[in-house]
């Protein structure tokens, strides 16, 4: 028997992200399976999974979750490479752009609900003018915008508390409290 | 949990938004409100209006590119459509004011040429004003 001359080892870093990158595509996944009113109007569980990543482990592990859920969602899903999967990569990088700043705002005031609302705007966003660039010539698209932009309220706040209350409970089992 | 039930579920979520997590979301329900009201009045034009001395001179419609010649009492104003817009592309009058006005692109929208009595509104599905009145 020959033996293999690539060896992969992996960091914890590695291990961690993809344990977190596997929970936000099994979120993914679950969603996928929910009827929704509108194209495009999703809850986007797995940014849960991403708020917490940003906020234990930093914007660069963040991003590999986030990206590795779009890529191995979409093969997931049959929809590799589909329109459904450039929207989707286009919302994702946004949101990755708008979590780097809403870092630097001060966690005092700015909690994870904050972050949120943000990504999901940029999300949203970036998928409207892909859209409206690409699939539907026309501006058309931007009415619907007042929907979405409701939707990215609603959904970026109770996906920032959920994160907010997983955070919290994180911490505490860490560092019981005497 | 470090928390029990008896706290409420309302103030246990609520204990998870800090200040600034307020304003934002009443800055996102604002934004909402606002980009409501933007897209959502008047909407799409579908064809323009154009009268000269107050009578009605052509009425088009704003699916492919055209100019339309409009005689007034100090000359000559022209009128261009593109697809899904319309503007004063030059006017005898003095003060250009309807030629500044630019593309014209909602529907209710009107640009007048005082001084050549010529006017050029689009029309549309849903106008509940126009520009002016309103």
């Amino acid at each position: 028997m020959t033996r293999s001359i690539i060896e992969l080892t992996s960091t914890a870093e590695d291990d961690r992200v993809a344990r977190y990158a596997a929970a936000a595509i099994a979120l993914t996944v679950a969603e996928a399976a929910i009827p929704l009113p509108l194209p495009g109007v999703k809850p986007g569980l797995a940014n849960i999974v991403i708020l917490v990543v940003l906020a234990r482990w930093g914007w660069r592990e963040a991003a590999w979750v986030s990206l590795l859920r779009v890529f191995a969602a979409s093969l997931l899903l049959g929809q590799f490479l589909a329109p459904g999967f450039f929207l989707s990569l286009a919302g994702a990088l946004a949101s990755l752009l708008a979590l780097a700043g809403a870092a630097c705002l001060p966690k005092k005031w700015f909690g994870p609900v904050s972050t949120s609302i943000f990504a999901a705007f940029a999300h949203i966003g970036a998928q409207l003018i892909l859209a409206r660039l690409w699939l539907v010539p026309h501006d058309g698209v931007f009415y619907l915008a007042p929907l979405f932009g409701a939707a990215a309220v609603l959904f970026g706040l109770v996906n920032g508390l959920v994160a907010a209350a997983l955070l919290r409970d994180q911490s505490s089992q860490e560092a019981p409290r005497p | 949990m470090p928390h029990s039930i008896s706290m409420g579920t309302w103030r246990l979520w609520r204990e998870l938004l800090r200040p600034g997590d307020w304003v934002v979301v009443l800055a996102g329900l604002a934004a909402c409100a606002a980009a409501g009201f933007w897209f959502w009045r008047g909407g799409a034009p579908d064809g323009v209006t154009v009268r000269a001395s107050g009578k009605v001179f052509a009425k088009a419609d704003l699916s492919r590119p055209r100019r339309i010649e409009v005689p007034g009492p100090l000359g000559m104003t022209v009128i261009e459509i593109e697809p899904g817009r319309a503007r004063v592309a030059s006017d005898p009058g003095s003060r250009q004011y309807c030629v500044r006005q630019g593309w014209l692109a909602r529907a209710g929208a009107v640009a007048i040429c005082a001084p050549n009595e010529v006017s050029l509104t689009l029309t549309g599905r849903g106008v509940d004003y126009d520009s002016l009145n309103y």
